[in-house]
């Protein structure tokens, strides 16, 4: 697929976005792209007016895309969406979930990420290099970690990854994503189905105990389905990413390696400079208003680049340079407002157990293939990398 | 300088307690618990990155 029909706002130089979207940021009036389905929006490109739209549900509706009709296995596809919901449903829906996502519950999980993140560095290491550190860690590493916090089969790890990754592929026919998007219900409706009879000690197993009544199936398929794309495409990419863009800043590799207080402001920077998620959810106007005082119409859509946003200059000196040794800059990958990723903590829990246990396994970990040959995967609604070879 | 926060806003995703560990905390059900209402001295770097990081607008801060 040729970038011209990426949409604009998912249009990547490597780990920045193209120059015409950072160029962007300067120019009057908000640019009119196509989104991944073809309807107009306008592009948003500044922090600040990112964090408006974003920070204003009121003013600003996630319910903005075209609704489908419901498809013919009856399971409303948008149930249970936290993402294509606004207040106060959202609400209602993220209140049953946030308990399970503190930053104290998150701690306790991590001895069993640690586990997690050794076992496959043992699995990798064994048969010598090289390998394909996407395939051997980035992306089964958090695919474990979800499934087992959501309670969903480890086994069905293929299919379900292989599912994930083409229901967010742009590339493939609009027809054809309908179908991996049926079958995914389909297997999410039975494990939803064999969680309702025997409830575990897991995500699903907790939200049938304490809010089955609450909950209607096509809701429960919904929140399940999130959590489990949400929880492996968007980690695993920041994983192999954030590897390749320490490999090649080796001074900024050596303190996420040897220094732990270097760690966490390290995966703020890694999050804010490689901005994995390309814009969320379009925003849709309710009505005539203003952001950054500039006018935008009833009806209009708004994508939100957020690594525009996250290379602001506003934010911090030299934005398109990778420092980990910055104070840390404010950023918005995580998103903003009431929709801010409910995964966060988890996210970075995983990735302040993996980049140092990674780079400690490995100290003369390198790429395998020159950089140039480097294959991006930006057609996807997460950027990220096709697979990346590596020697030790 | 006192902190103030807006229990029915927050949205728990738990960024101050990870930019100010000292001054926040969560409840059971994510939302924030402000630990200490009057930050010290030598707390107001990371309480100012909290207030700022809060994805909500559920804290402010009153200055003295």
């Amino acid at each position: 697929m040729s970038t011209t029909t990426i949409p604009r706002h998912m249009q990547r130089d490597r780990f920045a976005p193209v120059p015409e979207t950072q160029a962007a940021r300067d120019e009057d009036d908000f640019p009119t792209i196509r989104t991944a389905i073809g309807t107009a929006a306008r592009l948003v490109t500044r922090y600040a007016d990112v964090r408006e739209v974003l920070g204003d549900a009121e003013r600003f509706s996630n319910e903005g895309l075209p609704r489908r009709p419901t498809p013919e296995d009856g399971v409303d596809p948008r149930a249970g969406n936290l993402l294509a919901t606004d207040p106060p449903e959202h609400t209602r829906l993220r209140r049953l979930l946030t308990g399970e996502f503190t930053v104290k519950r998150i701690r306790c999980l991590e001895p069993r990420i640690t586990e997690i993140v050794d076992d496959h560095l043992d699995a990798m290491a064994a048969p010598g290099p090289p390998a394909d550190l996407v395939g051997a860690f980035a992306l089964p590493v958090p695919s474990l970690v979800i499934c087992e916090l959501l309670g969903v089969p480890y086994a069905d790890r293929e299919e379900f990854q292989g599912r994930a990754t083409r229901q967010i592929d742009l590339s493939l026919p609009l027809e054809e994503r309908g179908r991996v998007a049926a079958e995914s219900r389909a297997y999410m409706g039975e494990l939803v189905d064999r969680a309702w009879s025997a409830p575990g000690d897991d995500m699903l197993g907790m939200l049938i105990r304490e809010h089955g009544d609450d909950l209607s199936r096509s809701e429960l398929i919904g929140i399940a389905s999130l959590l489990l794309i949400a929880g492996h495409e968007t980690t695993a990419n920041m994983l192999g990413l954030g590897t390749l863009a320490l490999l090649r800043a080796p001074d900024q590799l050596a303190l996420v390696r040897d220094e732990p207080g270097a760690v966490a402001p390290a995966i703020e920077e890694l999050l804010r400079y490689l901005s994995v998620v390309h814009s969320g959810i379009p925003r849709l106007a309710r009505h005539d208003t203003t952001v950054g005082g500039r006018p935008v119409r009833a009806g209009e859509l708004l994508v939100l680049s957020l690594p525009a946003a996250n290379r602001d200059p506003v934010t911090t000196d030299h934005p398109d340079v990778l420092d980990v040794t910055r104070a840390i800059a404010p950023h918005v990958a995580f998103g903003h407002g009431v929709h801010h990723c409910l995964g966060a903590p988890l996210a970075r829990a995983e990735m302040a157990v993996a980049f140092p246990a990674l780079l400690r396994r490995f100290p003369g970990l390198a790429p395998g293939i020159p950089f140039d040959e480097v294959e991006f995967r930006s057609a996807t609604v997460v950027h990220g990398l096709r697979a990346l070879p590596v020697t030790w | 300088m006192r902190i103030q926060a807006d229990r029915d806003i927050c949205i728990g995703a738990g960024n101050c307690v990870l930019a100010a560990e000292d001054v926040f905390d969560q409840d059971d059900d994510a939302v924030v618990l402000v630990l200490q209402e009057y930050p010290g001295p030598d707390q107001e770097s990371e309480v100012r990155n909290a207030v700022a990081q809060c994805p909500s607008g559920a804290l402010s801060l009153v200055e003295d």
